[in-house]
């Protein structure tokens, strides 16, 4: 943006001189003096009662200090639930974790009992020793067999296997099917992995009994959701509890919620009188840390002769595991976004939310968008082809047009508010994309590769997604007497670079050197309240708060500085760490001066009649979500022998609204694809029928690395949205929600000899062939 | 402590002597015993490569390593790879530039495959940069700023040495 000092520009990030030198202090890092480790004993089984626990072997093991179970940590325990379920009508039973597993596990890798000792090693060997007396019982693996008559149940006193029911839409549904004169239904299975951060979640918990202070490090997304939490269960008050957030490596989601182990450390910790650290390994990450898992959709689209839509409706089954970790959000999400981006006269979606005994579902980057938005994509690509429609075409009759925002859907948000979508262009996001990646020339390429014995094919997809949820994010703007400019806030960094976007937008009102701001975040102790990283929100909100602070700090500023100089207030200007008179360099005043002057003097009023301190905190509040929008256009190559799916091209165009660092805009958008890309042909979480996972490592669980990776073009526009000062919407997200539409369509194009549809995430190598097969077998037999 | 052996090694140049328990892996010497925590283990088991470090020069994972197998020879980390304090190596700042890191988690190992690998191959392609870092996964970039970033620091490492 011109004009601007550094708001926009493709600053430099303030996170990397550390991180590249090997000074980033994550949570494994903390090293304190009389420090002791923790392991964990967790259930092998799906489901079991738990009939007794002898410690007495692993005590007995020499730099063992403790080996305490639910029993041990009952008496320190005001609440032994975690009550962490967001509030929701269509809970049909509130099942939260206990502290660590009562008489009964649900999954395998819950955790039964925590063994301290002097070094890790010491506290693995030991928790392999503690006895764990286990009844097995029947465990439900499968979220559709889950809610079948006579299916075992995941927890032995529930009712059934439901957890929770809801429904949405608007308009007469079933008579636009009844007249409908094309209809066209799938069935789709969805599967999205765990987040598998490289850095797995850890805590350091150190015990002040002077204080009686509780000091949680924690790799989470939420310091203030773990304080909150803490409170509720130690019975504490809210001076006793202080949780930080170091440097993480990297969220996703699952580090958004809080754990048992969080709990359990802290307790250790408290109970021994010794600062207690846990590091998560990999494979506790597999079974132990929430993770996306499957979804069963069966729906319905009803199109006229020209494809246009009448409405869309169905059901789907969401596998929610064993506890409520976070709400039915995920699910939510699903069932919300599927409609959004087109013009859809009547939706009705029905979901179950079934228990399964395995670890809980809670949303990873995307939260169930991709899946919404993949059911709409690969509709519309069948209706295209039952109509003979072309398949950009069908989109351009159904998108909503620009000149019709903002447009309120019939559908409500979780909190109960409309959903509108603001701001954007739909239809120049699709038409930009077609253009990058050739869509209208690719059947003759297609037609050449074809001769040529190569099956490639081309794909697109459109998405909205709602980012910056509120209600708010705070931040505190600071100058001390030091002239430092302080920033505070609640917001939680893992990789998203909050603190360079933060200084971006206070220095821009502060006289631009990025080098005289300090920003702190994720420690509950700086800023009172604090909802932290997720959703794509916190540009929007802490963004939007850091902008209005920055601006009051600055009004205040100049109002002492003018008093001072003699001065009037619209001829100054800060620059660095100076206040200056316009054109008069020297008549100056450095902003710690400033800030001294109204830090008070014991008997002297403050200069200039302002409030003391040269401060400001805000809370810039959000009632709506600002949707970004996009389109992902691929073309990918497929070996018919082998089922390798190859990318010649990826394509995303975007539109996040105001950019503040366009750097950092593109690292989210493509690290986010390469998410997306993961989703849909590499990662599987797998578990047998006993609800044994049997992918526990990165052997059997794929990540892609780099030479799967496509080079990702990108096109931005910019469509700041009204919702907020900045104008700014969440990126964090928009590269994984339209993959996986965008890949298996282009994938099916390029099968489409083979006559194949595809309604399924992951797609992976040996179901591509088996398509194939089928295909050659039933055409062999028919010739 | 279970049984233990004195072992001499070198890291980041500097001369250590060291008892250390035999089960020890070189990633939890380096970073519990001698505080160099800059090395990540990701997977502890030889997937990731965040825990990658040089072994006489030669990229190796520090967590199929025991510490004792390390006695007597040299070793670089992270620590060890910036000319001095106040400047940092030009793979560094190619990472910085291009945002070849969003949570630094991975970039341990990230940066001492690729200085590896620049050496042995000072003026590579972009497929032979994304095949030297394939085994070193990154869940935040997408690669795409790692690879434009190892591009752009063989460029200046060859302008350094007057290529």
């Amino acid at each position: 943006m011109s004009g601007w000092k550094v708001f926009g520009s493709r600053a430099k990030r303030l996170e990397d001189p550390a991180l590249l030198t090997g000074q980033g202090r994550f949570v494994d890092d903390i090293i304190l003096p009389e420090m002791v480790h923790a392991a964990f004993v967790r259930s092998p089984h799906g489901h079991a009662k738990i009939l007794g626990i002898d410690k007495e072997a692993a005590l007995s093991i020499a730099g063992v200090y403790g080996v305490f179970t639910l029993e041990d940590l009952r008496p320190f325990l005001n609440n032994e639930r975690l009550v962490v379920g967001l509030p929701s009508p269509s809970y049909k039973q509130e099942l939260d974790r206990p502290a660590l597993a009562d008489d009964e596990v649900v999954y395998v890798g819950e955790p039964v009992a925590i063994v301290v000792a002097d070094t890790r090693y010491i506290a693995e060997d030991a928790a392999a020793m503690v006895d764990v007396d286990y009844d097995i019982l029947p465990a439900v693996s499968d979220c559709r067999a889950a809610l079948e008559e006579g299916a075992p149940l995941a927890h032995s006193s529930s009712p059934h296997n439901i957890l929770a029911q809801f429904d949405m839409g608007y308009g007469a549904v079933d008579s636009v099917f009844e007249s409908a004169s094309h209809k066209f239904s799938e069935s789709m299975w969805q599967h999205r992995g765990g987040s598998q951060s490289i850095e797995c979640r850890g805590a350091v918990s150190i015990y002040d009994p002077v204080e009686e202070l509780v000091t949680l490090y924690s790799a989470t997304q939420a310091a203030h959701t773990a304080k909150n939490i803490l409170i509720d269960m130690l019975g504490l008050n809210e001076t006793q509890i202080r949780v930080i957030i170091p440097d993480v490596g990297g969220g996703f989601g699952p580090k958004l919620v809080f754990y048992q182990e969080d709990v359990s450390v802290v307790l250790a910790a408290k109970i021994l009188g010794r600062p207690v650290k846990w590091a998560e390994d990999r494979r506790e990450h597999f079974i132990s840390t929430t993770q996306e898992r499957d979804q069963f959709w069966e729906v319905e689209i009803a199109v006229d002769d020209d494809g246009k839509i009448l409405g869309l409706r169905g059901s789907m089954i969401h596998d929610h595991g064993a506890y409520t970790a976070r709400g039915i959000n995920l699910a939510f999400n699903s069932a919300l976004i599927v409609s959004l981006p087109y013009d859809v006269p009547c939706y009705y979606m029905d979901v179950v939310l079934a228990l399964t005994n395995k670890v809980p579902v809670t949303p990873v980057r995307g939260a169930g968008h991709p899946q919404g938005i993949f059911v709409m994509e690969r509709l519309l690509d069948r209706a295209a082809r039952e109509l003979g429609i072309d398949r950009a075409e069908i989109r351009r009759r159904n998108l909503i047009p620009s000149e019709e925002l903002p447009y309120t859907k019939g559908l409500k948000t979780r909190g109960d508010a409309p959903v509108v979508l603001d701001s954007g262009d739909y239809l120049a996001c699709m038409e930009d994309a077609m253009e990058r990646i050739d869509f209208v020339g690719f059947p003759e390429r297609q037609e050449q590769a074809l001769k040529e014995g190569r099956y490639i094919g081309v794909g697109l997809a459109n998405y909205v997604k709602g980012t910056g949820r509120g209600p708010f994010e705070t931040v505190t703007v600071r100058i001390g007497p030091s002239g430092k400019i302080m920033v505070y806030s609640g917001a939680a960094a893992m990789g998203q670079s909050t603190r360079t976007m933060l200084t971006q937008i206070v220095a821009e009102h502060l006289g631009g050197d990025m080098n005289n701001i300090e920003v702190v975040t994720g420690d509950s102790s700086v800023v009172a309240m604090g909802i932290g990283g997720s959703a794509s929100r916190q540009t929007v909100t802490a963004g939007s708060s850091a902008l209005l602070a920055a601006q009051e700090v600055r009004d205040k500023a100049l109002k002492v500085a003018a008093h001072i100089l003699e001065a009037s207030e619209e001829d100054l200007e800060i620059e660095g760490g100076e206040i200056r008179v316009k054109g008069v360099p020297d008549l100056k005043v450095e902003l710690g001066t400033v800030a001294h002057a109204v830090a008070g003097t014991p008997g002297f009023a403050l200069p200039g009649g302002i409030e003391p301190g040269m401060e400001s905190t805000q809370n810039f509040m959000i009632d709506d979500l600002t949707f970004v929008n996009g389109t992902a256009a691929v073309e990918v190559e497929v070996d018919p022998e082998t089922g390798k799916v190859s990318f010649l091209k990826y394509v995303i165009v975007h539109d996040c609204g105001t950019v503040v660092n366009p750097m950092i805009v593109d690292g989210q958008v493509v690290g986010g694809t390469a998410h997306g890309i993961g989703n849909t042909l590499f990662e599987w979480m797998g578990y047998d029928e006993t609800a044994q996972p049997i992918t526990t490592n990165f052997a059997e669980y794929l990540l892609v690395s780099a030479p799967e990776m496509p080079h990702v073009e990108l096109g931005h526009m910019e469509s700041p949205t009204p919702l907020n000062p900045l104008g700014v919407k969440g990126v964090g997200e928009c590269g994984v929600v339209p993959a996986p539409a965008a890949i298996i369509s282009a994938v099916e194009n390029a099968l489409s000899p083979f006559e194949i549809s595809i309604g399924q995430v992951p797609l992976r190598p040996p179901e591509i062939v088996e398509k194939i097969q089928d295909f050659k077998a039933a055409n062999s037999q028919a010739g | 402590m279970g049984e233990s052996r004195k072992i001499s090694l070198s890291v980041n140049g500097k001369t250590y002597e060291e008892e250390v328990e035999v089960r020890f892996t070189l990633a939890d010497f380096l970073r519990q015993q001698l505080g160099l925590t800059g090395t990540h283990l990701g997977c502890e088991h030889g997937v990731c490569g965040a825990c990658t470090i040089l072994l006489n020069g030669r990229s190796a994972r520090s967590c199929l390593m025991l510490a004792v197998q390390a006695d007597g020879q040299e070793i670089t980390t992270i620590e060890g790879i910036a000319p001095s304090e106040d400047e940092m190596h030009p793979l560094q700042e190619a990472f910085r530039d291009n945002h070849g890191l969003q949570c630094g988690f991975c970039t341990p190992g990230m940066l001492t495959t690729l200085i590896e690998f620049l050496g042995d191959n000072p003026d590579p392609t972009e497929q032979e940069v994304r095949e030297a870092i394939s085994g070193n996964l990154c869940r935040c970039t997408g690669y795409q700023g790692i690879v434009a970033a190892a591009l752009d620091a063989a460029q200046r490492l060859r302008e350094a040495n007057g290529a």
